[in-house]
């Protein structure tokens, strides 16, 4: 039997890439898939689930957003954090359709493995990053050196189309769909070439309300979808049953599920469990 | 060609071998039991279980209030098994009791009942919680007295003392409307002691064992321990021929007696089923070899179980069961 106790490694760099989000990077490799996610330990603070952005070696991207990552992000170079894993379901890259990858919030770390995987199979890959303000958009710089098409979006318009990603999408995508189809303020945006609507593969992670807004966009116009979602979790290996999203598993079945795995679930955009096990609103 | 003809049939007999058993009045499909702590919070994963075969589900112990329980890690793989500090966080038993009610529905279609795990600090709150509970209408009602994570006034768990578990017994069985289950701790000087006084106070069923220790794991690079929590009860594959031992005690001092006993700790396939059941056991709770086995784990054991069935030429767990007790 396996020893599956949280690794210990140090912090060999820490970059600052938003005004919330730090990248770690750590002295270990892992073998993981794009969507898979790490625990990660704090030693004597807390222990979270985090997304893969990097494997060799094993990197992270860490919004600032309550005790335990506030805690990783006082950390500094040199200092121990621990991890195990890799854990859940990645996202299955369908090689078929040209890809369209959708980040939302914190949701670009993921979207980058997989942007790298699409882009060596030779596919034709666009990547939708939305966020509230320009300095928040994740990632943008990184999957502009990778050379993907590039759809920005942020809430108030100061860079990229201005409204939700899944505006700059519709405005994208489907521009027939959208009477009220926003303005594009980049002026460098380019439509991505050959792209066919009808065949589009959607792979997304992000805020939950984001991830209900693709689910329709997919079931409206025959995409296929597979949407990274997060709960709460304790064990990470589908013993304590916190992170359950109806009857799925969230870190066993997913994090990454198929819009059939989502379908008619009662918690899909609505609840999710906190540390009691109660059902909270979303 | 001739081979997997006469596998088919054998497979088809075994089909029919009855592994069905009635716990305290209450009838299960089969003898795996959902071990409490382990996934038992969402009706639907409870559903989801029905459908895969289980034969009795146990809730998460749930208390009065809510509690968050200890910070992560709360559970890990130590390398024979898991070790666990989770701190009976659970919803409080307002939101228990509709939970159980919508997951009652759905297992009835299966046959399978459900067991409602509480917990309480003071054994006035034992029975103050079982009346709240029992508006859920749970088939049957454990009573965790024995868990080694928690934080309460006193410094011992209530099953440390053979006087006070019966104490706690008694008031639970004052306000239960159903068979009353006893889950107790392997950490006592003689666990058939303790399984006794409870069901001279009583007691319908034991539940043996809880959790072992509590024990600790360190990192050596950090120097500190794992758990939030420090210390966590031990489970898993290495604490098996322990639960046996005490299963095997339990049963041999109940002899004579109706009590019934679900023998849990570190069961992971047909064969440890089939081990508690020798002992003495009813049935078999379930629970870290989930993290080994998956979902799946339940139907294996009872298929497993039928195969050895076949092989001894039993029709019925009432033919085999205790038969280790001389």
């Amino acid at each position: 039997m396996a020893y599956d106790l949280p690794r210990s490694a140090r912090i060999i760099d820490i970059q600052r890439e938003t005004p919330l989000v730090k990248t770690f990077v750590l002295d270990t490799d892992i073998d993981a898939q794009p969507g898979q996610f790490i625990m990660l330990w704090i030693p004597g603070v807390d222990e979270k689930p985090m997304s893969i952005a990097g494997m060799r070696p094993l990197t992270i991207s860490v919004a600032r957003v309550g005790p335990a990552t506030s805690a990783l992000h006082d950390l500094t170079v040199g200092d121990y954090v621990g991890w195990r894993g890799p854990f859940g379901r990645p996202y299955r890259l369908d090689t078929d359709r040209p890809a369209l990858l959708v980040a939302g919030g914190y949701g670009s770390a993921p979207l980058y493995m997989l942007a790298q995987q699409a882009l060596a199979h030779g596919m034709d890959v666009t990547v939708a990053i939305g966020a509230r303000v320009a300095d928040e958009l994740l990632y943008a710089d990184r999957f502009e050196q990778l050379g993907v098409q590039l759809l920005l979006s942020t809430n108030d318009g100061s860079r990229g189309v201005k409204g939700f990603v899944t505006d700059a999408i519709r405005a994208q995508f489907l521009p027939d769909a959208a009477d009220d189809a926003p303005v594009i303020s980049d002026p460098d945006a380019e439509p991505p070439h050959g792209t066919s609507t009808r065949s589009l593969s959607l792979y997304a992670c992000g805020p939950e309300p984001m991830l209900v807004a693709l689910y329709k966009l997919c079931r409206a116009n025959g995409w296929s979808g597979q949407l990274s979602v997060e709960r709460y979790m304790k064990c990470g290996f589908g013993v304590c049953g916190q992170c359950a999203l109806d009857d799925v598993l969230v870190c066993i079945d997913g994090p990454v599920l198929t819009l059939d795995q989502l379908e008619a679930k009662r918690d899909f955009g609505h609840f999710h469990r906190g540390p009691t096990g109660r059902r909270l609103e979303i | 060609m001739e081979s997997i003809g006469t596998d088919q049939k054998e497979t088809a007999a075994a089909d029919k071998l009855d592994l069905g058993v009635t716990l305290c009045g209450v009838r299960m499909p089969n003898p795996t039991v959902l071990a409490s702590g382990i996934l038992g919070l969402s009706q639907e994963v409870f559903d989801r279980l029905a459908h895969l075969g289980i034969g009795a589900v146990t809730t998460k112990s749930c208390s009065l209030q809510p509690r968050v329980g200890w910070h992560n890690p709360t559970i890990v793989n130590w390398g024979h098994g898991l070790i666990n500090a989770v701190g009976l966080s659970n919803p409080g038993v307002e939101v228990m009791v509709d939970e159980i009610r919508t997951a009652k529905l759905a297992l009835k279609k299966h046959g399978v009942p459900i067991i409602a795990s509480i917990f309480a600090n003071t054994i006035f709150d034992f029975g103050t919680l079982t009346r709240y509970i029992s508006e859920a209408e749970p088939d049957l009602i454990e009573v965790n007295i024995s868990c080694p994570n928690i934080d309460t006034q006193h410094e011992e768990m209530f099953s440390s003392n053979a006087y006070v578990s019966a104490q706690v017994t008694r008031m639970v069985k004052r306000h239960a409307r159903c068979p009353v289950i006893i889950k107790l701790s392997p950490n006592v000087d003689s666990i058939a002691a303790v399984a006794k006084e409870v069901v001279n106070a009583g007691a319908d069923a034991i539940c043996a064992i809880n959790s072992l220790g509590p024990g600790i794991i360190l990192d050596i690079d950090t120097a500190r321990p794992i758990l939030a929590n420090r210390t966590g009860g031990v489970s898993g594959p290495a604490i098996r021929p322990i639960a046996v031992r005490c299963v095997y005690d339990i049963c041999k001092a109940l002899k004579g007696t109706p009590a019934q006993v679900i023998g849990t700790g570190g069961v992971t396939d047909a064969r440890d089923a089939i081990e508690m059941i020798l002992v003495g056991a009813t049935c078999v709770g379930i629970g870290s070899a989930i993290y080994h086995h998956g979902f799946n784990v339940f139907n294996d054991i009872s298929t497993g179980i039928q195969e050895y069935m076949g092989r001894h030429g039993y029709h019925s767990l009432e033919e085999f069961r205790g038969k280790a007790l001389g």
